[in-house]
Order: structure tokens, then C-alpha cells, then sequence
């Protein structure tokens, strides 16, 4: 017999997972009791929300499944943001919360919350366990569910008694997974796109969920055609290529010309979020590959679909497509004016193989647009939720995950909600390099208000914080970079200090 | 993309029999703003699982929105969008009206024509059962009005599939 604690802590190890985020708390303890005997290395950040962002950094930057645990009531009320940004882009994540006694719930005790109830809206799936011997079997199927297929949240809520009760552990088999497919239609899509004169590849986050990085270069090796991007899938096509046209959204003509022109739209992995309202869709020929079968004509009608893993499904279809004559498209290069644009593009040549995380407003926007990503899982952003204070966590978790140099582009109200982790960073000593975009302004809120409020400014300022003394006196290092410092040397001695560092970069207003 | 008149689809969904499996379902409903118009849940032939009875006023898309987005729950097993098929429908309705002893015989009259039961009476009220499809439970509700309805209850549908 082992305590039940023991026996999540045990499945968990034969899942393969080697790091968890989390914070105790009292109905937690006796799994906090139990890990030092275990080959799992638990990070402590400074609140919660930090560990489920460190937790997603973590599963975004290595496809594996991340794990955060937190404790009853508040503890697990904190996730509920982490939850939610993992369900909006797909990102598999289990959340480990403890609760009060089985007999006591309901009864509203010190930290109980229906974590169950407030997160069904945004979870995969979710479990309250009722016996110390159905543990094993859940952790298992969580894992599969959060994996398999479109990937996302599932939350496991274990209740005090049921933490500290006995069961047999049965070494279980780990579940098989299987993603859904259907590819009925092969036939008719390989027509559209070998009768396509003009054929569009738009890429969603789909392409790096299931590492179709090679498949889609194949394809385009094959019919060259032109590729547009969504904000998730930046890295699932090296934007060097010809044909690029960057991301697609409203305020990027290249890749909607790109569009207009085309004769047949190619989705892979696309979702068609609100965000691409002036993209024009009408009448054109859509071939649609997606893993979520829901997806298909939920947002834009399709002609043709295949269902199933794109990696799997491009596998599939290459074989069919002929290949066109070679056409030559030029590559992708987007016109630099701004000081915030110059510092992105530096940090492209600087340091090209980094990994970009980035926090929620205009530094996400410009780090999107200027950063010449290359390879997947090296962009991570709150693309649907649009979490501010979601950088910190997440390079944390990329760090531990890739071991690779981090760069989180954030700005003065992003990183003012988290910036605790940033103490975190510290004491992990990982190769974190901030960047700051310091306007001293809630600058998209700003824009919209300039733009949409006829410049009625209401709650957008904010005061000047010295963010480079901050990092000292959290023990990593500040830099400043002014309007009138060099860029690059500036960025090259950040770059390499052996601490985490956070440059102060100063954004004038005009740029909003 | 086909039709976009909004009309009655009802979906069957056989779930397993988990907690919180209806809060799951429900809640799927709401949060993607389709409107229920009666939902009915009842235990199966297996213990195991449960089978849900939507109503819902929807154009095909949506209709096939919410199907593929209820397959994709884990505790759905199957769903059948049963507007286009051969289903028997039911509702259950109990229905409390004014009678005193003059309009008693007539009520009883109403009664056989709908082959509705009477259920219980009182010197000013009577109480009656009747099972139905949805338009002969509303024709039924019609006719008792001018008599004076106290209240009533009535169910969502339960269907399966013919054959």
C-alpha cells in the first residue's frame, strides 16, 4: 500500500515528468512532503498565476505536458488565469490542486473553492478525485487527455483525505494516445491545390502543436506558394523563406494582398480567431486541415477538409501533390521606422536562435512583427487570452525546458504585474535577458484611446519606475537603454551578463 | 455552409454517467450561447451511462457546431443531431385547471379526445396527465386555457430513433 500522495508522485515519474511548478499550501503539504524522495524538481515561484504561466513556458517551448500544483481555495483561484490562457492556445497543461476533506466539501471551510465548478468552462477536463485508489488511473488519462488531439488544460483536484489515504499502486500502463482522423477528402483537397494557379498557405498554431515544421516546408518546396502566419504559429515556417509574407492581420498589406490575389486558401492549423476582420474570405476556394473536427466551418465556410494531426495529415497528402513550376516570390522584409522596431531588429542579429517570450501589448506586436523567427517553439505569447504578466512565468518555464538563452520582451505595464518572478529567475540563475519597452503609458490602451476615445487618455499613464534598479535589488542586473544609446552595444553587454538581467529600454511617446 | 433559417433540431447525446457531467453539457450550451429550449436527462438501459434530450432552435450550422463541439467532450459517447431522422418524440405534461362541478363532464370530454388521464379533483380544481409530441402537448395547453390553468409542469422531450 502507499499514501496517495506517493502514488501521484510516482505516476507522474513514469510519465516522464522531470519539473513542477507550484506553491504549498496546507492541503497540499502532503504531496510537498513527499517529493524530495522523488526525481522531480519542483520550482517555487513567487504566486501562483506565475507557476501555471512557468508551467505553459515550459509545454510551449518542449510540446511535453506542463504540470503546476497549488493548494486549496486561493492557491488554486490563482490558476484559473494560467488555466484559461492554456485552453485559448491549445497548450497541454495538467493543474494539480489539493482541497479540503471529501466530507467537508461543500461546507464552506477555510480555502475551499469549487475548483471544479469554476474551471469547467476552461479546461479539456476535469477530475475531483474521490478515492486514493482511482489516483493512479486519473493522473494517467489526464495526461492523455491534455495531449491528445487539440491539446489544453485538465485539472485534477484531489481532496485532503484522499491525499493522505492508501491504495495499491498498480504500475498502470501509460494510456496510448490517439488523435482523430479523417482523411475522406484526400483526394478532393491534393485536386484543389494541384488545379490552384495561386495557392495561400496560412499556417496557424496548429503547425507547431504537432511539430509540422518539415511537412509544411515539403509542401511548399512542392507547389511555392506564398505563406502567411498567425501570431501562434510565428516559427512554424522560417520567415526568411520566399513567399513569406508575415503574419496576417489587418495592419500588414503584404500578407492580405497575398490573400486577395490567391485562388485557393491552403489552413493548416488555423482557427480563424476575431482578430482578422478585414481579411476578405469571400469566394475563395478553402482547403482546411485541422485536428479539431469543431473547427472546421465554424468561422469560415471550407471547401475541402482533412481531420487530423497536420504532421500526420501533411504526411499524407504530400504524396498527392504535384509539383508546380518554380516561382520566385522574394522574401519578407518589413520597413524599420521606430526606435522599439530598431532595438527587435538588433536583437534579431544578435541573438537569432533565442527563444522570444513576450508579455501582452504594442512590444508584443513589435516583437512579432521584427523578430526574424526561424524555427518552431521559439515565440511564446498569450495569443488568445492576452495575458499581461504572462512573460515572466513562461520564461522561466522555457528556460528550465530548453536550457537555451530566454529573451522576454515585456513593457512597463506588462511587467509591473509580475515582476516578482523575476526574484525567481534569480535564485534559478537562468540565462534571462529582459527587454522592457518603457513607455511609462499603457501604450495599446493609450493607442486605442488616441485612436478610438478621440485621445480621451482615462487610466493610461503610468509613473516612471526605475526598472534597472529594480533588478539589482532583486540580484540580478539592470542596464538602461535611452533614446540616444547605442542599441547594440548596449544590448551586447546585457546579452552576456552571467545574471538575469533587465534592460530599461526607453520608448518615446510618440511611438504610440 | 447550407441553410440559415433558424429550426428545432433535437440532440441525443449518450454520455457516461460521471459527476458533473450535466453542469458540463449545460454549461457548453451557455457558454457558446445556444439557447436550450428543454433538456431532459434520464438514466440508459446501462447504468453506466446517461442519455441527454436537447431541444434547440439552431440553423444547420450551428446545429453542426454544437454536435462536433459536444463530440469533443470526454464523457460524450455519442450524439445524434435527430431533426432529419425518424424519431419518436415525448413530452410529459401535468396541468392543474379550474373546475367546479359544471365544468367537470366537459374537461373529462377534452380528455378522451387528447386520451389525456385525469389524475385528481377537487370541488374547484382538476389535474391531468398527458404524454405527447410538442405540438399536441401545446394544442392541449390551448384548449384548457379559457377554463383557467392554476399551474403546471412539464418536461423536456425524451426522442429515440425509429427502427
Amino acid at each position: 500500500m502507499y499514501k496517495a500522495a506517493d502514488i501521484l508522485l510516482k505516476t507522474l515519474t513514469k510519465l516522464g515528468v522531470d519539473t513542477v511548478f507550484g506553491y504549498p499550501g496546507s492541503s497540499v503539504l502532503p504531496v510537498y512532503d513527499r517529493i524530495p524522495d522523488y526525481p522531480i524538481r519542483h520550482i517555487l515561484t513567487a504566486h501562483e498565476q506565475g507557476a501555471s504561466f512557468a508551467a505553459s513556458g515550459y509545454a510551449r517551448s518542449s510540446g511535453k505536458t506542463g504540470v503546476v500544483i497549488a493548494t486549496s481555495g486561493p492557491g488554486a483561484t490563482n490558476l484559473v488565469t494560467g488555466i484559461a490562457d492554456a485552453f485559448m492556445d491549445s497548450v497541454p497543461l495538467v493543474a494539480i490542486t489539493g482541497n479540503v476533506k471529501l466530507s467537508e466539501l461543500g461546507h464552506d471551510c477555510f480555502q475551499e473553492v469549487d475548483i471544479f465548478g469554476i474551471t469547467m468552462p476552461i479546461v479539456k477536463y476535469s477530475y475531483i478525485v474521490t478515492s486514493p485508489a482511482d489516483l493512479e488511473k486519473i493522473v494517467l488519462q489526464a495526461f492523455k487527455i491534455a495531449h491528445q488531439g487539440r491539446k489544453g488544460p485538465v485539472l485534477i483536484d484531489i481532496p485532503f483525505d484522499v491525499l493522505t489515504g492508501e491504495a495499491e499502486y498498480l504500475d498502470l500502463p501509460v494510456e496510448e494516445e490517439n488523435s482523430p482522423c479523417d482523411l475522406g477528402q484526400i483526394n478532393e483537397v491534393a485536386k484543389m491545390i494541384n488545379e490552384s494557379q495561386k495557392p495561400f498557405l496560412f499556417v496557424g498554431g496548429g503547425a507547431i502543436s504537432s511539430d509540422a515544421f518539415d511537412e509544411i516546408k515539403a509542401l511548399n518546396e512542392k507547389i511555392h506558394a506564398k505563406v502567411g502566419v498567425t501570431f501562434m504559429a510565428l516559427g512554424s515556417v522560417d520567415s526568411t523563406c520566399d513567399g513569406y509574407v508575415g503574419i496576417v492581420e489587418d495592419t500588414n498589406p503584404t500578407a492580405l494582398d497575398a490573400i486577395k490575389e490567391s485562388d485557393l486558401i491552403i489552413s493548416l492549423g488555423v482557427r480563424f480567431s476575431n482578430r482578422n476582420k478585414s481579411i476578405s474570405l469571400k469566394g475563395k476556394k478553402m482547403a482546411q486541415i485541422d485536428v479539431d473536427k469543431a473547427e472546421i466551418d465554424k468561422n469560415v465556410p471550407t471547401t475541402s477538409y482533412l481531420l487530423g494531426d497536420l504532421k500526420t495529415a501533411l504526411g499524407h497528402l504530400l504524396p498527392f501533390v504535384d509539383a508546380k513550376d518554380k516561382k520566385s516570390h522574394g522574401g519578407y522584409i518589413p520597413v524599420i521606422n521606430h526606435r522599439s522596431e530598431k532595438i527587435i531588429s538588433a536583437l534579431g542579429r544578435l541573438c537569432p536562435d533565442a527563444v522570444v517570450v513576450t508579455d501582452v501589448g504594442l512590444h508584443q506586436i513589435c516583437a512579432a512583427k521584427f523578430f526574424p523567427f526561424r524555427a518552431p517553439r521559439t515565440f511564446l505569447t498569450s495569443g488568445g487570452l492576452g495575458v499581461m504578466g504572462f512573460g515572466m512565468g513562461a520564461a522561466i518555464g522555457a528556460a528550465l525546458s530548453t536550457g537555451k538563452k530566454i529573451i522576454l520582451i515585456t513593457g512597463d505595464g506588462s511587467l509591473r504585474m509580475n515582476i516578482g518572478e523575476f526574484e525567481t529567475a534569480v535564485k534559478l540563475n537562468i540565462p534571462l535577458t529582459v527587454l522592457c519597452f518603457d513607455n511609462s503609458s499603457l501604450g495599446l490602451i493609450k493607442r486605442l484611446q488616441k485612436k478610438q476615445y478621440k485621445r480621451n487618455y482615462v487610466e493610461c499613464e503610468l509613473s516612471k519606475l526605475n526598472f534597472a534598479s529594480l533588478a539589482d535589488c532583486y540580484g540580478g542586473k539592470g542596464f538602461k537603454l535611452s533614446s540616444h544609446d547605442d542599441i547594440e552595444k548596449t544590448l551586447t553587454s546585457a546579452l552576456n551578463c552571467p545574471k538575469p538581467v533587465i534592460v530599461d529600454c526607453e520608448i518615446p511617446q510618440s511611438e504610440i | 455552409m447550407v441553410k440559415n433559417t433558424p429550426e428545432t433540431h433535437i440532440i441525443s447525446i449518450l454520455t457516461k454517467n460521471q459527476p458533473g457531467v450535466l453542469s458540463r453539457i449545460a454549461g457548453l450550451f451557455s457558454r457558446r450561447g445556444y439557447n436550450i429550449d428543454g433538456l431532459t436527462v434520464c438514466a440508459t438501459e446501462n447504468d453506466d451511462f446517461s442519455r441527454m434530450t436537447v431541444t434547440v432552435c439552431a440553423t444547420a450550422n450551428t446545429a453542426n457546431q454544437i454536435v462536433e463541439q459536444l463530440k469533443k467532450q470526454i464523457d460524450v459517447v455519442k450524439v445524434l443531431d435527430l431533426n432529419s431522422g425518424d424519431v419518436a418524440l415525448r413530452e410529459l405534461l401535468l396541468i392543474k385547471v379550474k373546475a367546479g362541478a359544471k365544468e367537470r363532464s366537459e374537461l373529462c370530454d377534452i380528455c378522451t379526445i387528447f386520451k389525456a388521464k385525469a389524475l385528481d379533483t377537487t370541488t374547484s380544481t382538476m389535474m391531468f396527465e398527458l404524454t405527447g409530441n410538442t405540438s399536441k402537448i401545446d394544442a392541449f395547453i390551448k384548449v384548457l386555457v379559457p377554463y383557467g390553468i392554476i399551474e403546471m409542469a412539464r418536461t423536456g422531450g425524451a426522442a429515440l430513433e425509429r427502427g
